[in-house]
């Protein structure tokens, strides 16, 4: 898991990783004592506690870090590019695979980014089941990250709890979109189907369980001391640093900076909805933490108002030229197999223009900046993906922390590599 | 509210092109002009956050890369895009790293992606391929199967198959 190699900056491999790591202060001591050198620690990419396939090389002094580097692209499989050759449509299933802890939400964003090209607006009613969509996976996501989080600093417990409440969390997406993981549930212009009294009834349960759950996790973890005393004062991140360095979501909130998307560019029908943005001021670690543990709370008090809101209506968009037609529909009516034709072989067909859409995701602001040029596939599709840029953060808060902190402060990152990648 | 005619009290010579994306403004800017125009709008107008820069390939004869810079302003919640362009035969764009550290990842990306080279970039590297790696895959020329010996791939007879 973890190789070691003692590194003479003379003899030290030509590459440039290694420069680069190397290149950020020149002074290299030499002692006669091997103990006296520094040395470089190479983490990952196969490292249980960076969350995926992340790789930092560590440069150290005794067990202090003087300074890291971090390498990407071990699951870099091209998205951006695949997007540039296939329908708007056909790309919905690859948002699944980008944030693989919380996929509704990436169908959310993607959908409404094609949505503003496209000048479409979705009913009412689709726009509530969005909203309980994302607080899903936002749950899904943060119970996700308290969990490993607590998991890498050695509270294996708790990921055991977060897991089954997040089992719960699997079976309602089952029965709400028909499948567990890769869910593909938004279309553009709606959604794939709409929600049942079932699958209703099944969110109220899984929210009554929650509260009792997460009191559970809060006496395992809230007073303990290993991991109170492994978390706390670490990964320091400053709130001016945090801006400069582009830090969006949980990371930037627990610097004490109260940014929320759902607040400051609100789409959907949160500014209808009653919810509190959680901020912490120690700007550390275990702040990043409890930021994502509070706000599991909102999210379950947003989607308690979602479903009072719910009343029967349309969830599509009544736009023949953008929407893909029900498959009745198709099977009965010449118009509709004729624009299901169309909608399938040649896709949609925005007017010319760009458009930036970006929707508050469990780790930060996900955005697509889209580029139409008229046809039915985009002519650029750039991802803007939160984990992306909190990891560009990390060098900076590795910087003078100990190697035994390293673990829990990729794990307050809460870092997807797929979304990294890309 | 801010407007880019506000820079012209900051820089005199100050000329730009103006855009919509969407509702959101968007300016293009000469290339030689972004590092300046950077500083004012970051220091002066509080575009203090950094959100995202992205590379485009225009695919046309003249001027055929685009830079487009995504900023925010935390206190008063305002976006705004920056534009700028360079050619394919010296794709040059100043790197404005200096200014927003988050510009760093973004830029090597878009380096990495479109061979866009960011002057006074502190660690110009490409960000998700090898390094040694010839090509810049997002590049319109580029095809989506790859260039076929371009990168080493594991002995797989199926493969063969398939890239055949």
């Amino acid at each position: 898991m973890i190789e070691q190699e003692l590194i003479n900056p003379k003899t030290a491999p030509k590459q440039k990783i290694y420069e680069a790591l190397l290149s950020k202060d020149t002074s290299v001591t030499l002692g006669e004592d091997s103990l006296d050198n520094q040395m470089i620690l190479n983490m990952g990419p196969q490292h249980p506690a960076t969350h995926g396939v992340l790789r930092v090389l560590l440069r150290l002094d005794g067990e202090t870090i003087i300074s890291s580097e971090c390498e990407l692209g071990y699951l870099h499989r091209g998205y951006e590019k695949l997007a540039e050759n296939m329908t708007y449509h056909e790309f919905i299933p690859h948002t699944d695979r980008l944030d693989y802890i919380s996929p509704i939400a990436n169908n959310v964003a993607y959908c409404m980014a094609v949505e503003k090209l496209m000048h479409v607006h979705v009913p009412r009613r689709a726009e509530i089941i969005r909203v309980i969509c994302c607080e899903l996976a936002r749950i899904s996501s943060h119970l996700m990250a308290a969990g490993a989080m607590g998991m890498d600093v050695g509270a294996l417990t708790v990921f055991v709890w977060t897991m089954r409440e997040r089992e719960k969390l699997y079976d309602i997406f089952d029965i709400l979109t028909g499948a567990r993981f890769t869910v593909s549930y938004m279309r553009i212009g709606g959604m794939a189907q709409d929600i049942t009294p079932e699958c209703i009834s099944m969110i109220k349960v899984f929210m009554d369980g929650l509260a009792e759950a997460t009191r559970e996790i809060a006496a395992l973890l809230h007073k303990n001391r290993i991991f109170i005393g492994r978390c706390e004062g670490i990964g320091i991140m400053p709130p001016e640093e945090a801006i400069d360095v582009g830090w969006t979501g949980p990371c930037l909130r627990a610097s004490g900076i109260p940014s929320d998307l759902r607040r400051d560019q609100p789409y959907l029908i949160y500014p209808e909805l009653d919810f509190n943005v959680i901020t912490r001021t120690e700007c550390d670690a275990l702040a990043r933490y409890f930021v994502r543990f509070d706000e599991v709370a909102e999210s379950v008090k947003i989607i308690r108002q979602c479903l009072d809101k719910l009343q029967p209506g349309p969830i599509f968009a009544d736009d023949a030229k953008v929407v893909l037609p029900r498959k009745g529909e198709i099977y009965t009516s010449m118009e509709e197999l004729i624009n299901d034709f169309v909608l399938v072989n040649f896709g949609q067909a925005p007017p010319k223009g760009e458009s930036y859409s970006a929707i508050e995701a469990s780790k930060g602001e996900l955005g697509w900046y889209l580029i139409s040029d008229g046809t039915g596939t985009p002519w650029r599709s750039k991802i803007r993906s939160p984990s992306f840029v909190n990891l560009q953060g990390l060098s900076r808060i590795l910087e003078g922390a100990m190697i035994s902190d390293t673990v829990a402060i990729i794990g307050s990152l809460d870092p997807i590599m797929g979304e990294a990648d890309k | 509210m801010f407007t880019f005619d506000d820079i012209k009290t900051h820089l005199a010579d100050f000329t730009y092109e103006p855009l919509d994306v969407t509702g959101t403004m968007c300016a293009i800017i000469p290339s030689e002009k972004i590092r300046d125009v950077a500083r004012i709008i970051k220091e002066q107008f509080g575009f203090t956050h950094f959100i995202d820069v992205l590379g485009v390939d225009r695919n046309e004869r003249k001027m055929r890369f685009e830079v487009i810079y995504n900023l925010r302003n935390p206190q008063t919640k305002e976006r705004i895009f920056l534009k700028t362009r360079c050619d394919e035969r010296d794709p040059h764009v100043l790197s404005v790293v200096s200014i927003w550290s988050g510009a760093n990842w973004h830029e090597r990306e878009a380096f990495d992606m479109y061979g866009i080279i960011f002057d006074g970039h502190p660690d110009m590297r490409r960000m998700y391929m090898p390094d040694d790696f010839e090509y810049n895959p997002l590049r319109k020329d580029f095809p989506l199967m790859g260039v076929e010996g371009s990168i080493p791939l594991p002995e797989h007879p199926e493969m063969a198959v398939s890239m055949n």
